[in-house]
């Protein structure tokens, strides 16, 4: 086994800047990544984070700015000479050669006398569990298969970073869970400082232990998957990391020091204690909970009502949109066997517990 | 008795399975036939009929047959190394650099095969010829002289100027596709320069050059025009046409040689196939294909003009060489012609239109004849449950590793006796086995237009059409033949173009003047010192020919393109 490789290494991103000619991709990124941490760079495509990626690894246009491996500024080296890993999101397995082969070949790149070749070449098809298929070529190969194969041949090299492009995005959703939790286990393992791109926000929080949320080529928020969710510092990473119900509207404390909202169609929402920044009233469909029209508030909620537009059932929860003077009002309600479901067009009350509901900034 | 066996099919099947069957005949009779017969003389005692190798033993026991087999294997090895010569660099600038010259360089993919080889044989001997223009200039600025044109070498260049695009084509076609993580993921596991080439982009575009590379080989080894042209006889090919045209379909030596280059030609086409075989590296993803390409520094790019200059001017000088030769009075020891003049042009309008205008009947039914066949065979194959009917699509895709000199001669041979009835004459000598002979040879281009064309037509839209009550019959004539017309056009010119200037195979079939096709008037008049000219002239008008038609094959093809990108957008867009 090659466990327990001890060079895994930190990155810090200063200042980053990059552009394809006239279009400016990477704006101005600062990141700090631990090393042996596991860190997802999320965001919708075009928002720059495979770019990003590949400026790590020594691709794409020359960036200004710093990328720091270990505390040394690789980026005026040349992508061979990085010993940063990455998994294409092709896998990019050369079919020319056979599985063994292209697990050989970083070693042989970096003059590895042949028989610790062999031996680390085996270990680590030993360890992605395809000893057998070494002298398969990568067309015989399952999916799965090929992005263990595509794995295997970029840790064997026993890199200081490793990076993934979007690694699962080829395969079917099962084998994409099984995928991700075995990618997982498999840094554990390695104690590797490993970068993750992905599109998918389940992917993120269920992998990584802090991620970065892209837009338009600016970071917009990092920290960890509960934290982003729970405090998003603006609306995109609010939106991006799940469903939210979103209202616009004006802020107004009263003689008594707690702070009002009004929304745009008039929804009054007492916030309590005034809330650190301006912004709009952010909530989750599965925080809201409804009942049928005339139930009493409890204290410390803030109850609207209104009258169900549509249903939905997914099976373990069943989603309502509630129309709320105009608003409309997603409630994820968990399916209990029997219970009784909504008619569309019933009037119902809303409540939502005050401490549910965040002020986030941006419009 | 045709028609029980067809009730075993459906009603629905019985109208692609009686074309089926009548294709069918057709390639037998005109392809299975033919070659079959040839072969078989090929181990026939001449005298008593049995089977025998006596033929190949004397084929190999005479020395001018086993120089010519030398010299043909020679010519066609060495066509193709300068063919890669001058191909590398051109397929290497445009895929490696970002390069300006790279419209050029597509253009030079395409100026020689609108020529026939054959064609720009003579011009390329004034111009680089012992007494040529070039060779004129050398000796008398620098004092020496190139062989360039001398015996064998005169063909290796020609064949080279003309093929390489075969090459050029194949090679940047394979680097094009190769997908840019490929090269990357080596990068990023530690290779790069020389190594990363050798390992990874080298063999990944491997089978691109030799599918290339195979195909110029087989072309020049078969080539007739290009040799007798340039008087060249000690080749495979002419020595079959000489033996045939000066001894008679009973000598057996012709058949023997056929056999040989069919056998090359299988070989080749056989080695294409297995270097192509489960090595579909076009593996272009997401990330965009092609290799990572740079700029070039200034040096280098003055370096690649000039290669790209060079390489231009040899490729163009068949047709500057001829376009001099047919408006030129004299042209002999000297660097361009005495004076120019259009007597050349009225000479080939006075007396000898009939070239052009057989060339016009001709290749137009052959054509049409082509796109019909291609266009029904295309359906059998991928629209209907026909048994057998693969082998329609293996049969006509078989006439591409038949020579044309050898169905000339399984033509004469088989249909020398046969009389067709009413006018009374062997079909061999009927002009209409010429047209059937350009059919048969371009066919399988056509075939492959007609495939592509149809393969791109989705089923789902004849299904359509079926549910809203079209009949089989009429769900092809209504949407599955307008959906094809791109390719089946395309096919048309494309054989037309080509069938308008076939030699190999109508030089053997001409039985008089006054039946011969443009190939056939321009190889008499080049015969002659005095009739060069007009034979230059009749030449720019077959380059002419095929330029335009390749030029409008051209178009359609991009305008069907552009017209199904079109239509997917409509389709995904849904009612906009």
């Amino acid at each position: 086994m090659t466990a327990n490789i001890g060079n895994s290494a930190g990155v810090v991103i200063n200042d980053l800047n990059l552009s394809f000619g006239e279009t400016h991709v990477l704006k101005g990124v600062n990141l700090s990544i631990e090393a042996g941490e596991f860190f997802a760079f999320l965001g919708p495509s075009g928002s720059g984070k495979s770019t990003l990626l590949r400026a790590i690894a020594g691709f794409g246009p020359r960036p200004t700015g710093r990328i720091l491996i270990d505390g040394e500024d690789i980026a005026d080296q040349p992508p061979w000479k990085r010993n940063v890993g990455m998994v294409f999101q092709s896998y990019a397995l050369w079919p020319h050669m056979t599985v063994h082969k292209n697990v050989a070949f970083g070693l042989e790149e970096r003059g590895v006398p042949a028989p610790e070749i062999k031996r680390r070449v085996d270990a680590v098809l030993d360890m992605v569990g395809l000893i057998d298929l070494a002298e398969r070529r990568p067309s015989q190969l399952s999916g799965g298969q090929q992005q263990r194969i595509a794995l295997a041949r970029t840790v064997v090299v026993e890199p200081k970073v490793l990076l993934l492009d979007e690694p699962l995005s080829n395969l079917d959703a099962n084998l994409r869970v099984q995928m991700r939790r075995e990618i997982r286990d498999l840094q554990k393992e390695l104690r590797l400082t490993t970068i993750f791109v992905t599109h998918d926000q389940e992917e993120a929080n269920t992998t990584s232990d802090r991620m970065a949320v892209l837009d338009e080529g600016v970071i917009q928020q990092v920290g960890a998957p509960v934290e982003l969710y729970d405090k998003p510092s603006n609306l995109f990473v609010a939106n991006f990391l799940g469903s939210a119900n979103v209202l616009q509207g004006k802020m107004s404390v009263g003689k008594d020091r707690k702070c009002k909202f009004q929304s745009e169609n008039g929804v009054a929402i007492n916030l309590g204690a005034q809330p650190p920044n301006e912004g709009a009233v952010v909530f989750r469909p599965q925080n809201v909970r409804i009942s049928k029209a005339g139930t009493n508030c409890k204290a410390g909620n803030v109850q609207f009502q209104g009258t169900v537009g549509h249903m939905e059932f997914h099976g373990n929860i069943v989603r309502y949109g509630v129309d709320v003077s105009g608003h409309l009002i997603l409630i994820d309600e968990t399916h209990q066997r029997g219970s009784v479901l909504f008619d569309i067009g019933a009037s119902v009350d809303l409540q939502v517990k005050q401490g549910q509901i965040m002020v986030v900034p941006g419009h | 008795m045709k028609t029980s066996t067809l009730t075993a099919f459906s009603s629905v099947e019985r109208g692609p399975a009686i074309a089926g069957l009548m294709i069918a005949v057709f390639l037998l009779l005109f392809l299975i036939v033919p070659v079959g017969q040839v072969i078989f003389v090929a181990f026939q005692d001449p005298n008593t009929g049995a089977f025998t190798l006596i033929n190949f033993a004397d084929f190999f026991g005479n020395s001018l047959f086993v120089e010519s087999f030398f010299n043909s294997f020679y010519v066609a090895s060495m066509s193709v190394i300068v063919a890669s010569i001058i191909a590398m660099p051109l397929a290497y600038f445009t895929t490696r650099f970002n390069f300006s010259g790279a419209l050029l360089i597509q253009t030079l993919g395409i100026i020689p095969l609108i020529m026939p080889p054959f064609v720009g044989a003579v011009a390329m001997q004034l111009l680089f010829g012992s007494n040529g223009s070039i060779n004129l200039l050398l000796e008398e600025h620098l004092g020496f002289t190139i062989p360039f044109m001398e015996g064998l070498n005169g063909v290796i260049l020609v064949e080279s100027v003309h093929y390489f695009p075969f090459i050029l084509i194949n090679l940047s076609a394979a680097l094009n596709n190769i997908d840019r993580a490929m090269e990357e993921s080596a990068q990023n596991l530690g290779a790069h320069g020389t190594r990363l080439f050798r390992r990874i982009v080298f063999p990944l575009a491997m089978p691109g050059y030799v599918a290339g590379a195979a195909l110029v080989f087989i072309k020049v080894f078969d080539d007739l025009g290009t040799p007798l042209l340039l008087n060249i006889n000690n080749m495979l090919a002419p020595q079959a046409y000489l033996r045939i045209s000066s001894i008679g379909i009973a000598d057996p030596m012709g058949y023997v040689i056929s056999v040989i280059l069919v056998g090359f030609s299988l070989l080749s086409l056989w080695i294409s196939l297995l270097a192509l075989k489960d090595k579909d590296y076009a593996t272009v993803q997401k990330g965009g294909g092609g290799l990572m390409r740079r700029d070039l520094r200034t040096w280098e790019k003055v370096g690649c003009y000039g290669v790209v200059i060079l390489i231009l001017l040899l490729v163009l000088s068949p047709h500057i060489g001829l376009t001099l030769l047919s408006f030129g009075t004299v042209w002999s020891f000297a660097v361009i012609p005495d004076g120019f003049t259009f007597d050349h042009y009225t000479t080939v309008f006075d007396t000898a239109s009939q070239y052009i205008t057989n060339t016009l009947l001709y290749a137009g039914i052959a054509a049409l004849l082509d796109v019909v066949l291609a266009t029904s065979i295309a359906y059998i194959v991928w629209r209907t449950k026909l048994v057998g009917r693969k082998w329609l699509d293996y049969g006509a895709t078989a006439a591409l590793a038949v020579p044309g000199v050898v169905l000339g001669i399984g033509y004469l041979r088989t249909y020398h006796s046969f009389d067709v009835p009413i006018i009374n004459e062997p079909l061999a000598s009927w002009w209409v086995i010429i047209v059937i002979a350009m059919t048969i040879r371009r066919l399988p281009y056509a075939l492959r237009a007609c495939v592509a064309a149809i393969q791109q037509v989705s089923v789902m839209l004849e299904e359509a059409a079926e549910n809203l009550g079209a009949t089989k019959g009429r769900t092809v004539w209504r949407i599955v033949v307008p959906l094809m017309s791109g390719g089946i056009l395309a096919g048309f010119v494309t054989s037309f173009a080509t069938a308008s200037v076939e030699l190999s195979a109508t030089i053997m079939l001409v039985a008089k003047d006054s039946d011969a096709p443009l190939a056939f008037g321009i190889y008499e008049f080049m015969q002659s010192t005095s009739g060069r000219g007009p034979g230059a002239a009749l030449g720019i008008i077959a380059v002419l020919f095929v330029g335009i038609g390749t030029y409008f094959s051209h178009v359609i093809i991009e305008r069907s393109k552009k017209l199904r990108e079109s239509n997917s957008i409509v389709a995904e867009g849904g009612t906009t």
